[in-house]
């Protein structure tokens, strides 16, 4: 697309890349369309298919332009601007939506609770209407980067007496509100990635209300959906945790045995086949045929990240028998990837839990996409608050 | 990347197929070959390659086909594998097709294009590229025999140089055997004369494995046909089977399975069409997609008949039901042009994953 060129020239012009500060490139880059390119014109995009950002990220890096940290605000860039974009109204989209980009904002997700996991619908924190503002009372769970985040996206309860999915509602929350109490949640891995977040007569204007009331559940699905994509995407052959074991194969002789090959052929095969099943799934997208086969992506990533960051421990077992650093680390840039084989099999254990359970993500699978009969749910149709929790 | 989705003339050509399949085929139709494997198929054959130009996909327009190329083949492939069609569109119009392609013979082209006359590959149905026999006098299993008109023979002359020649009907002795898959019959071929050569040495080498390995690539989106197949109607089943007073299809454990098979399936569609459209590429990457595409379309072939099997109970156990002759040519594929083992073995120098 010519219309792109140009744009992508005239932006690098104006904006020399070994001279401008990184933010200001990006908030220039954002003002110009690039940012996403299938966004609307006035919020960071142009108003073409998804499939062109490609190409504009391609030319912008060929000219050393910085990128945005998306491992830093992966939740503001894959989740709060898709969801501001289809549910904000254009004071949010306009508040909200450069400072992500350009990470002037970090943002987490204030979703799961201690009593609601896979049962999102669920969630007991309440934000009840005072005036013009809304008042939140609730604690928080597994919340990624809630330690340097600036803003949140919120699901509270605020109609009781309604079904379970019809009485949420979604807000924007300032996570420099004084009733916000982060704390770290050190886990296996003696990281400490994720937090817990209590939040005690949070403040939250009705102004950061997103979509109407009683629409949260609506609102947070179509964020959920985003985060799917986001898991399963990354192109690169030997991308995941078997580039990592296959490296280790190449480089190191004494770990080959032909049982091990055997193994590591075989899950060599089934990633490859995953990363072509996400081209496909990618393909389908731009082509306009919209589906949440992304779900079963997840799956495969999952359980892939597990049996071979497994295997790996096994191709070197003094090795294995060792751990790199058990001190609590507080990382901005949480990575499957990185440190030790035995941290990467500690971490691969959540891989399967976190965005959706790899048993919800069988349920999304089985009823949207193969249209079986939903699952028996006790809880259908009465009252959250006569629900047994 | 390769575009793995399926253009407008691709879908065009699937419902041509679709429609003609659909008009002189159905389950018991497959099933009655086990009875009597003289049950005449040929009309079959006749529809498929004169009302849809089937026999001369992957020959040029100039010799009469259609000058289709692998994508389309696929394609056929899993509407081919979707009803277990016994026709030898695999063995003659893909595998002895792009073998005749490979040494430029044009008159026999020319008629297999008409559909006048099939041709086979005389090696093991369990042959694969780099791997098959030269110089036997008796060869068997081979697909594709029964009904072939000519036969493509690779021949040791005897100082290790290979030739690939061509027989006639009448210079070999064909015997039908009782297969796994009757719906692909397989039978014991003796070599009666020389028959005169086509290609020697590299020509011949390289042509037999541009045909065993196109019929890799693309017997993997037959699998893919008939995978799908039985995920739809199994899925279809359960919807409507009412066990302890619900859908089976409604428990978890019923659907946990058909989810994974779901994500199965969907990673073999796609690895068959990057195989499909990578075989008119002769380099590494065409042949790493192969031998990804073989093991994995194999495997899961087999693992969505049995499946299906298991999800339909007992009744999936009778010879009326649809899933037998599924299973039946879901394992003998896995067994065909290489095991799943073999081609993750033939992966592993491809990958630099040696031992």
């Amino acid at each position: 697309m010519p219309e792109l060129d140009d744009k992508v020239r005239d932006l690098l012009s104006h904006y020399d890349p070994a001279t401008t500060d990184k933010a200001e490139f990006l908030g220039a880059r954002f003002d110009a369309g690039l940012a996403w390119v299938h966004f609307p014109r006035g919020r960071g995009g142009l108003g073409v298919s998804r499939g062109e950002q490609e190409r504009v990220d391609a030319l912008l890096a060929a000219a050393g332009a910085p990128a945005p940290d998306v491992g830093r605000n992966s939740i503001g860039m894959g989740m709060a601007a898709p969801t501001l974009l289809a549910f904000g109204d254009a004071d949010q989209q306009e508040r909200y939506l450069r400072r992500i980009y350009t990470c002037e904002d970090i943002w987490c997700q204030l979703f799961s609770e201690p009593g609601a996991g896979s049962d999102l619908a669920a969630v007991a924190t309440r934000a009840r209407l005072d005036g013009d503002t809304w008042i939140v009372d609730g604690q928080k769970v597994w919340t990624s980067g809630a330690h340097h985040a600036q803003r949140a996206i919120l699901v509270a309860r605020t109609d009781s007496s309604v079904p379970k999915h019809a009485g949420l509602t979604y807000f924007v929350v300032d996570m420099s509100d004084p009733g916000v109490e982060v704390r770290p949640l050190r886990q296996i891995t003696g990281e400490a990635e994720f937090n817990e977040v209590f939040l005690s007569g949070v403040r939250v204007p009705n102004s950061d209300r997103i979509g109407d009331v009683g629409q949260g559940w609506k609102v947070a699905t179509a964020t959920l959906n985003n985060e799917r994509v986001a898991i399963g995407a990354g192109a690169a052959r030997e991308a995941g945790q078997i580039g990592v074991v296959a490296d280790r194969w190449r480089r190191d002789p004494s770990v080959r045995t032909p049982g091990a090959q055997a193994e590591l052929l075989a899950w060599w095969v089934e990633t490859e086949v995953t990363r072509l099943a996400g081209v496909r799934l990618r393909q389908q997208l731009e082509a306009g045929v919209p589906g949440p086969e992304s779900s079963a992506m997840k799956l495969a990533f999952a359980r892939q990240a597990q049996e071979i960051s497994g295997l790996a421990l096994e191709l070197a077992p003094e090795e294995g028998l060792l751990y790199d650093d058990w001190t609590m680390t507080r990382t901005e840039r949480p990575s499957f990837l990185g440190r030790g084989p035995g941290f990467r099999y500690l971490r691969a254990k959540g891989n399967s839990i976190e965005g959706g359970t790899s048993e919800i993500m069988r349920n999304v699978v089985a009823e949207r996409v193969l249209g079986l009969p939903a699952d028996h749910r006790p809880d259908k149709g009465i009252p959250f608050k006569e629900v047994p929790r | 990347m390769t575009d793995l989705l399926y253009s407008d003339v691709e879908e065009a050509l699937r419902d041509s197929v679709r429609s003609t399949l659909d008009r002189f085929i159905d389950d018991d139709f497959v099933s009655r070959i086990y009875d009597d494997p003289d049950t005449d198929t040929s009309p079959l054959r006749r529809a498929l390659s004169d009302q849809v130009g089937l026999a001369g996909l992957l020959i040029p327009e100039e010799l009469g086909g259609s000058g289709a190329g692998p994508r389309e083949a696929a394609t056929v492939l899993e509407e081919l594998g979707r009803t277990v069609a016994p026709v030898p569109f695999l063995t003659s119009a893909v595998i002895a097709t792009t073998c005749l392609l490979r040494v430029g013979d044009r008159g026999i082209l020319s008629e297999l294009a008409e559909g006048r006359a099939t041709a086979a590959l005389l090696v093991p149905w369990t042959a694969r590229r780099g791997a098959w026999p030269t110089g036997e006098s008796v060869i068997e299993p081979v697909a594709g025999a029964m009904e072939a008109d000519y036969f493509l023979l690779p021949v040791d002359s005897g100082d290790g140089t290979v030739s690939l020649n061509l027989l006639r009907r009448v210079d070999v002795d064909v015997e039908q055997l009782t297969s796994l898959d009757m719906s692909r019959p397989l039978a014991r071929v003796a070599v009666r004369a020389e028959g005169h050569p086509l290609a020697s040495g590299d020509a011949a080498v390289e042509a037999v494995d541009a045909a065993l390995a196109a019929g890799t690539a693309l017997m993997a989106s037959e699998q893919v046909g008939l995978a799908r197949e039985c995920l739809q109607r199994t899925v279809e089943y359960t919807r409507t089977r009412v066990q302890f007073a619900r859908p089976i299809g409604s428990f978890q454990s019923i659907k946990h399975r058909l989810a994974d098979l779901y994500l199965q399936v969907v990673q073999a569609q796609a690895a068959a069409r990057h195989a499909a459209a990578s075989l008119a590429e002769d380099d590494d990457e065409a042949r790493i997609a192969q031998a990804v595409a073989g093991s994995w379309c194999s495997d899961i072939a087999v693992r969505a008949a049995e499946e299906a099997l298991q999800l339909h109970g007992g009744i999936a156990m009778t010879w009326e039901h649809w899933v037998h002759t599924r299973l039946k040519r879901a394992k003998s594929d896995q067994l065909a042009l290489g095991t799943p083992d073999a081609h993750r073995t033939d992966l592993a120098p491809l990958v630099d994953l040696t031992a």
